[in-house]
């Protein structure tokens, strides 16, 4: 039995349709990643899967239980951390984990060798009020809230979001551990340097999945020669590239612009007809997710 | 020599004892697209509020646009544009009210305001958007029409405080398309943001840690530095030593 299995999954608010037709599972075990912007629709679907929701038209079943017959069962076996801080301000970050421990009827003690590895971090702030905690911080103890009844699938919605890149890596080791003790993972997230941290990924935007599959696969299936090319000037050089026959794409890639060309594009052609600008090199390089999400956002 | 649009030397701000900002000193010259990095808590936000004119500094001096940041904070605030993380047009008003109100906030005139609208309706290629409503805009066309009323009085510098935040591949790459045609026209970017290859699309680059400014040159020269890769190395060699959570 899969973890999550979602079928044909629709949600509109009014004119928006926020979800259209979304289906895929979620194995047993499995650190899935949900990768896209504002909008894609990642927000609806964990509102939906945690029960919070309801779909206007497909079904979704979480450990086995529908979303809509069985809710009560799938919300006392999820964790979910919303992707707004919604702690108790006022609490201080002890009460906080007591609390959502009784409301889950356990006892924070019992859960401890679970949370302590990220909960360990803030314990030494334990009597500081929640609302006064820097953003590192309340999102471990968020995180330790979600763990603290041992929900057998953790929802976790853009957690890394306004945090920094030292920060995002710890938070993805925590998320790594968390995977070895048993715990389903279903994790959102905008930064497409993420998605090698999961097991597989699905691709999203403006309600609909573009494409799943593991992050080794998914960038395979771009089917178009790239290149990453340079000049003194990039500023000139993307303009002028986007020029050139044969040149279907050219678009800032960090340091460099990445050109998707046509089967038969001659990178040493390219060199003669763009000999005006200082410093041009062409190399064929390996296509990235981000490059992949660009080419089916415009399929 | 190229003009220095922002100066600032040995900037500090402190909260009580805790030395937030804590001597910073460097030079942005005109045209130029600065990035200004660090670590969540280095002090990027303390520091860019006093360059805006909302907080005065504790001790140090600078200037931003001519004016001083000791004690011209209101007229700073007419010399630059700001664009923030979070959309902030109003989406009830139409392109043109929306163009409109912030050139008056600025303090153009009617006719000015008309020309400069006129002006920018055309650049955008918004001409037939005039009266739609914002709010109806997709996000990439948003996030344009906000840098460019970000920029309604000619500012000779912009602010832009993690423009691209939850933003789609290819609508950042568009805006960063607009910033460099923008800096190629002469305006100065003072640019934050948390994705790494977008610093290297920086003229040069700052890095803040613990208060204190670490690293300051072109991405290039920081990667050879620093024996990196990749400005995501770069930083994450800096940002490992930091002491402050945040």
């Amino acid at each position: 039995m899969n973890a999550i299995d979602i079928q044909s999954l629709s949600k509109r608010f009014g004119r928006v349709q926020a979800l259209d037709a979304v289906s895929f599972s979620v194995g047993k075990g499995e650190l899935f990643g949900l990768i896209g912007p504002d909008g894609a629709g990642k927000t609806t679907l964990f509102r939906l899967l945690t029960t919070l929701l309801t779909p206007n038209s497909g079904t979704a079943s979480v450990d086995g239980f529908d979303i809509v017959n069985d809710y009560l069962s799938i919300r006392s076996r999820v964790g979910y951390m919303p992707g707004r801080f919604s702690l108790y301000p006022d609490l201080t970050v002890e009460e906080n984990l007591d609390f959502f421990a009784a409301l889950f009827g356990v006892r924070a003690r019992e859960s401890y060798d679970l949370v302590a590895p990220i909960y360990k971090q803030i314990e030494p702030f334990r009597k500081r009020r929640a609302g006064k905690l820097s953003g590192g911080m309340k999102q471990k103890l968020a995180l330790s809230c979600a763990l603290i009844h041992r929900p057998s699938v953790l929802f976790l919605d853009e957690p890394t979001t306004g945090v920094d890149a030292v920060s995002r890596s710890e938070f993805w080791d925590m998320l790594a551990s968390l995977q070895q003790k048993g715990i389903t993972i279903l994790v959102s997230t905008p930064y497409m340097d993420e998605a090698s941290r999961c097991d597989r990924i699905a691709l999203c935007n403006e309600g609909h999945i573009l494409g799943i599959d593991t992050p080794n696969d998914i960038v395979r299936r771009f089917d178009a020669p790239l290149y990453a090319v340079r000049a003194s000037n990039m500023y000139a050089l993307l303009s002028a590239a986007r020029r050139i026959e044969g040149v279907a794409e050219c678009y800032p890639f960090g340091e460099v612009h990445h050109l998707v060309t046509d089967r038969g594009f001659d990178p040493s052609r390219f060199l003669g007809q763009l000999n005006e600008l200082d410093d041009l090199s062409i190399e064929p390089v390996v296509p990235t997710i981000e490059d992949i999400f660009i080419k089916w956002m415009k399929r | 020599m190229s003009d220095i649009v922002i100066s600032v030397r040995n900037l500090t701000k402190c909260f009580g004892d805790f030395v937030a900002v804590d001597h910073i000193s460097f030079d942005v010259y005109r045209g130029e697209i600065f990035g200004f990095l660090g670590a969540n808590g280095a002090g990027k936000t303390t520091a860019m509020r006093m360059l805006c004119g909302l907080s005065f500094p504790t001790s140090g001096e600078g200037s931003v646009a001519g004016c001083d940041v000791q004690c011209e904070g209101e007229r700073i605030k007419r010399h630059i544009g700001y664009m923030s993380q979070r959309f902030s047009l109003y989406n009830d008003l139409s392109v043109w009210e929306n163009m409109d109100l912030f050139a008056g906030i600025y303090g153009l005139s009617k006719k000015e305001t008309a020309e400069r609208a006129a002006e920018l309706l055309a650049k955008l290629d918004f001409v037939s958007e005039r009266d739609t409503l914002v709010g109806a805009l997709p996000l990439g066309w948003k996030q344009k029409l906000s840098f460019a009323i970000a920029t309604i009085h000619r500012p000779e510098v912009v602010f832009l405080d993690e423009p691209t935040g939850g933003v789609d591949p290819v609508t950042r790459r568009q805006f960063w398309e607009m910033i460099y045609e923008a800096a190629d026209a002469g305006t100065t970017i003072f640019v934050t943001t948390h994705y790494m290859d977008e610093a290297e699309y920086c003229s040069r680059v700052s890095i803040m840690v613990d208060g204190v400014v670490r690293a300051l040159d072109t991405p290039a020269r920081l990667k050879q530095q620093f024996a990196a890769g990749s400005m995501d190395e770069v930083f994450r060699i800096l940002a490992r030593g930091a002491r402050r959570g945040e």
